[in-house]
């Protein structure tokens, strides 16, 4: 039977059962029908005229005062109904909102997707994890006719919709480079001017370059205001910094970026990463680089991406898992 | 047949006479005691939003019948600064009432139909019905 035509006698019962024994399983009856209530969208003020109703069955003889009283708390619980409702209606709208964001976060990465390409040379691992839904850092992989690996990343300072959103004009630009443009210096003299007359000053965007020669084993790379890497040199059993200079983009068009190169020998690694990674906060502040090393060394006899993801785990760990900026690591290990 | 009496809205006693005549008119056509309180909650906040945001203006209150519907309709108008955008008072959570669920949006809620009409400069009119279930 529908809850509003029996609410009434149930109301009753209850209110009696409860009047004459006050117990507490009257009481617990009366949380129950609460949630009924609530369910069939009773308003509060409908809950007080039905007490009102059932009170003047119940007792015929009942002051006029008491009565009266009803109508002074049905004036102002009309109020609290009327906010509970505006604020069934927002809930409803968040989660549309939610959802939304969720479906931008799928078409994000369609547009965004890259795969790791497979060279027998290189064992390559990478990862990256939102903080929010949508993702402000990029990554990307080319694989050209020589078989030589690009690498890019790059890190929007900021995270959510606005980060997500530059990202994919990252992309665009990426994709409209001419297909012999592998030089790293020139590729970001390239999106420099792009993202320069296409972005909103306020916004900075730090991004790394990097090109594996599969022939010669040399990585040539050049960095716009990126977090440094690091490089692991397997012989000494050792890691350093990968030392690049230069400004963030967008800031001046006719930047020059300089480019390095290393050589890199066999079960050597190069390390890639956000910012997301380094500026972490766990307890004690922000993890330090020899932190983020040892975890490495945990787990460096295992394939590249599964020390990317054991790391995240750890970091993620770390932060009580909660992402405070988005997370992306990046490793390339030299097999043969 | 239409009856409609109206209250001139000039100072905040104006919304009491305003609910008083709803109140009347709600009983007179057979309005439950719950539908009476929301019928006066909406008639306030109309007659309100006058006092405070047009200065005066007036609040109307009409007998309505379609076939055997019987109804009573809220019309409440002014010649003040207007609505620009009635889109975003319109819209939950922005009305000045700050999550009171007043506002434009809690009047609609309370009435069965609602209707305004404003634009910047030329005043608003805001015509909202309820009917016996």
């Amino acid at each position: 039977m529908d809850f509003r035509e029996m609410m009434e006698s149930k109301y009753r019962d209850i209110l009696e059962k409860y009047i004459t024994e006050q117990s507490e399983q009257a009481l617990y009856q009366g949380q129950k029908f609460s949630r009924k209530s609530i369910e069939n969208k009773i308003s509060p003020e409908e809950l007080i005229s039905l007490h009102k109703l059932s009170l003047t069955n119940m007792y015929p003889d009942l002051s006029k005062e008491v009565i009266d009283s009803f109508d002074i708390l049905l004036e102002v619980m009309l109020g609290y109904g009327l906010a509970y409702r505006e604020h069934q209606s927002l809930r409803h709208k968040q989660q549309e909102l939610r959802t939304e964001m969720e479906i931008a976060a799928n078409v994000q990465q369609t547009l965004l997707g890259t795969t790791i390409p497979t060279v027998d040379c290189l064992d390559i691992g990478a990862i990256s994890v939102p903080a929010k839904h949508m993702n402000g850092d990029y990554y990307h992989f080319v694989k050209d006719e020589h078989n030589h690996i690009s690498i890019a990343i790059a890190d929007v300072i900021g995270k959510g919709i606005p980060a997500a959103l530059c990202m994919s004009m990252i992309k665009y630009a990426m994709d409209s480079l001419p297909g012999s443009q592998h030089e790293p210096k020139l590729v970001l003299e390239n999106i420099n001017r792009v993202v320069e007359q296409n972005v909103d000053p306020s916004m900075f965007i730090t991004m790394f370059f990097g090109m594996y020669n599969t022939s010669n084993h040399t990585f040539t790379y050049s960095s716009a205001g990126h977090e440094p890497g690091f490089y692991y040199h397997a012989a000494k059993d050792e890691f350093t910094e990968i030392e690049a200079k230069g400004l963030l983009l967008g800031v001046d068009k006719k930047t020059k970026y300089a480019q390095y190169e290393k050589a890199i020998e066999i079960d050597d690694m190069i390390i890639l990463m956000s910012d997301g990674v380094t500026e972490c906060r766990s307890d004690e502040g922000f993890i330090e680089k020899e932190t983020l090393i040892t975890y490495i060394k945990k787990y460096i006899h295992l394939s590249a991406q599964e020390i990317v993801n054991s790391l995240f785990k750890e970091i993620e760990r770390l932060q009580h898992f909660e992402l405070r900026d988005d997370f992306t690591l990046i490793i390339l290990k030299r097999k043969v | 047949m239409e009856i409609q009496s109206c209250v001139k809205i000039i100072n905040e006693w104006d919304i009491v006479a305003a609910r008083q005549l709803g109140r009347n008119v709600a009983k007179e056509l057979g309005f439950g005691v719950v539908d009476q309180a929301r019928i006066t909650t909406a008639i306030s906040e109309l007659a309100r939003n006058i006092y405070l945001y047009a200065g005066q203006g007036q609040v109307c209150i009409e007998k309505i019948y379609d076939g055997a519907k019987a109804g009573l309709r809220i019309v409440a108008s002014d010649s003040g600064p207007g609505i620009s955008d009635i889109r975003q008072v319109m819209e939950d959570g922005y009305s000045t009432s700050g999550g009171l669920g007043a506002g434009l949006p809690g009047v609609k809620r309370l009435m069965d139909e609602f209707n305004i009409e404003s634009s910047s400069g030329n005043g608003t009119k805001i015509i909202t019905t309820k009917w016996i279930r």
